[in-house]
């Protein structure tokens, strides 16, 4: 034991990857299993949000780019579900546990959306946002989930452009679409700097996730370097960010920003946010709906394979 | 690839993430993996003049038929996101939904060309009135449970596989190029609500009933798709349509043999009612009530570029 | 409830290369993990060969085999013993 704990150690150490039939601690098996099931829920819930304006999408171009993105998040949960299976947990298990409300998503699609502007500020904030958290953890050091980052980074970065293209024509519109998009600026921006979670002093788990190189950058670096880079975008597209304490600070080389109202955020988490019930809703009737379809498709399996 | 040492790095690989899996398949051609972007455009090279001795509004009324049929149902497939039974069909329903909305949108474009009128695809597809769309009530009908969707799919890609098949050898080239290009997207849609049609009605036995149901709902639609409109009957003599009677034979010998593989029997006739008649622009409430939706944010700001 | 089977994925990206392992999807037989795979992870281009097998029906050692540390392969924790590593100093296998 002490050995598979000392080659373990080793391989992290080397910066080696961990793969599924390696011995690992049960303490980051635990932690994979719920950080990549986690991932992946937030991609299926992810769906929903922008996938109710699938069906209004103001053009054809719109709405075959918008389809084909939110087919992206199905595909990016999948990936992610794949990689949670590798550890001996099943997508079954795993569904249940969402739909139960035993395990989490992220918080940012709890938000309603509104008009057609907050599809192109979630490609723009909330999916930025999230290739700042993931593309570190294409060198997370368990191997799937590090493998099934890569591919949805690459998805993910078209997601970006799409949502910020969207932004920059509307508001090279009429002012009703210009009013949209800083509307929906001001709504998502604190929210997505939420996504970083909370703060490193206030992130118990931070400094394991980090000792095991699950993680390789803390909650605030990351959130520092997200706001950075958006500083810019916000002024190249003519928007508005809404923090008064915004402003580059050029001793510490980076911009300061306000204080974030984390009671907001625990409540969101807690259950309490605009959408909470009716995101778990839909995934639920979907899954509960879907049985009979599932069922059915076993069975005429099992037939074949007795006919055969 | 060419010959060589598998080991020398090719070119146009990229920077980050050396040396696992996915670099290794995609080779720095992002365009393999479906970004929504990087297709081929199918009308390249393709002369767009209206063909001699071809009414250009017989051309666009025509296209209008086929795209709308294609833009509607991509309607309904999209109404399945984040509902679908299982997280693989919520990608095959809209690889589907993406086909026939890509396939619409090359029709519209072409009917706001060959009637002169120079309308977009938005135009025709945001701007019409219900009863300026022509499509075949099929698709304009309401979402039912996953057995329907999948009989409606079955029904109208057989269908419309037929249709694509005999419009590949058109006197219209574009309709030729979309054609050629929607017989291998519609193939493959057949195939899929076909296995579904097979695997529900060979399932459960709470499954057969739910697919003979389902079936039993969509029938009713059938008559309407073999009825030919004067339009698709003056362009088919000119031998740039189909005359859809033509493809009842295709249609019933496929449908037949799939429901004998889901052990179930074709649901009775309609029983003599009249035929719809959607090619004329009459419609159901349904349709109203899609239009509604699919139309409002384009209405609530119109002269906008998006 | 019945959970659809486990299915491991390997893609040809284009002739002339190994197929490479992807990922994995759950179906309920190889007819519809192939159209699940074609689906999921070459999305809607032509021209690549997919192979679809039974995660149950894979055998495997540990990519860790030739260590003096390698954990017995026999045990039934980690059910599906998937997504074999590339080493970095072999391109494009």
């Amino acid at each position: 034991m002490a050995d598979l704990q000392e080659h373990f150690d080793h391989t992290i150490e080397q910066d080696r990857r961990v793969e599924p039939r390696d011995w690992m601690p049960d303490g980051y098996r635990a932690t994979m299993v719920r950080q990549i099931a986690q991932h992946a829920h937030s991609e299926i819930i992810g769906m929903q949000p922008e996938g109710e304006w699938i069906t209004r999408a103001p053009s054809l171009r719109r709405k075959a780019i918008l389809l084909a993105k939110v087919q992206d998040e199905a595909g990016h949960g999948l990936y992610l579900y794949s990689a949670a299976e590798t550890l001996g947990a099943d997508r079954a298990e795993l569904t249940a546990m969402l739909i139960e409300g035993r395990q989490k998503y992220s918080s940012i699609f709890n938000y309603p959306t509104l008009t057609y502007a907050d599809v192109g500020v979630i490609g723009w904030l909330v999916d930025g946002a999230a290739i700042c958290n993931q593309v570190p953890l294409c060198r997370s050091s368990y191997g799937p989930y590090a493998r099934a980052m890569i591919r949805i980074c690459k998805e993910e970065s078209f997601h970006q452009r799409q949502g910020y293209e969207l932004l920059l024509t509307m508001m090279k519109g009429t002012d009703a679409q210009r009013a949209m998009v800083q509307d929906a600026v001001d709504r998502w921006w604190w929210p997505s700097l939420m996504m970083f979670g909370p703060p490193d002093d206030a992130s118990p788990n931070t400094a394991r996730s980090m000792a095991w190189k699950i993680k390789r950058h803390t909650n605030d670096e990351l959130r520092q370097r997200f706001v950075d880079m958006t500083v810019p975008q916000a002024e190249a597209l003519g928007v508005t960010l809404p923090d008064p304490g915004l402003r580059w600070n050029a001793e510490r080389g980076h911009h300061d920003f306000g204080p974030i109202d984390w009671s907001e955020l625990k409540r969101v988490i807690s259950g309490d946010g605009p959408c909470n019930a009716r995101r778990i809703a839909v995934r639920r009737a979907a899954h509960e709906d879907g049985a009979w379809v599932r069922e059915a498709a076993t069975a005429h399996a099992r037939k074949t394979e007795v006919r055969t | 690839m060419s010959s060589g040492d598998p080991r020398e790095p090719l070119p146009g690989r990229h920077e980050p993430f050396l040396g696992n899996a996915y670099e290794a398949l995609n080779q720095g051609e992002d365009t393999r993996w479906a970004y929504g972007t990087g297709f081929a455009d199918p009308l390249a090279g393709v002369d767009t003049r209206v063909p001699e001795g071809v009414d250009g509004a017989d051309l666009a009324a025509y296209c209008l038929m086929l795209g709308d049929d294609a833009l509607i149902m991509s309607h309904r497939l999209q109404e399945w996101c984040a509902h679908a039974p299982e997280l693989e069909e919520e990608v095959a329903l809209a690889n589907i939904a993406l086909d026939l909305l890509g396939q619409a949108r090359l029709l519209l474009s072409r009917a706001g060309a060959a009637d002169g009128s120079g309308s977009d695809e938005d135009a025709l597809a945001f701007l019409r009135e219900a009863g300026g769309f022509r499509n075949v009530h099929l698709v304009e009908a309401e979402n039912g449970d996953f057995g329907q969707e999948m009989a409606r799919l079955l029904v109208f890609a057989t269908w419309r596989l037929a249709l694509l098949d005999r419009l590949a050898g058109s006197r219209d080239p574009v309709l030729a190029a979309v054609a050629v290009k929607g017989v291998k997207e519609v193939a493959y849609h057949r195939d899929y609500a076909a296995g579904w049609v097979v695997r529900l009605g060979d399932g459960t036995s709470y499954s057969r009933r739910r697919i003979a149901e389902g079936l039993a709902a969509v029938w009713p639609s059938v008559p309407e798709l073999f009825v030919p409109h004067e339009v698709e009957s003056r362009l088919a003599a000119a031998g740039v349509g189909v005359d859809p009677a033509t493809l009842r034979e295709e249609f019933d010998a496929v449908i037949a043999h799939v429901l004998t593989t889901a052990t179930l029997t074709p649901p009775a006739g309609p029983g003599g009612s009249a035929v719809p008649r959607g090619r004329d622009g009459t419609h159901t409430a349904a349709l109203t009530r899609l239009l509604d939706e699919m139309q409002s944010v384009a209405r609530a700001h119109p002269e906008t570029t998006w | 409830m019945s959970e659809w089977p486990l299915y491991e994925v390997f893609v040809r990206s284009k002739r002339g290369l190994n197929h490479v392992h992807v990922g994995s999807l759950h179906a309920a037989d190889d007819e519809t993990a192939l159209r699940h795979a074609r689906d999921l992870y070459t999305r809607r281009n032509e021209g690549v060969s997919i192979w679809v097998v039974r995660s149950d029906h894979i055998a495997a050692t540990s990519p860790d085999e030739k260590d003096p540390f390698f954990a017995p392969s026999g045990d039934k924790v980690y059910r599906h013993p998937t997504f074999y590593t590339i080493p970095d100093d072999v391109p494009h296998m």
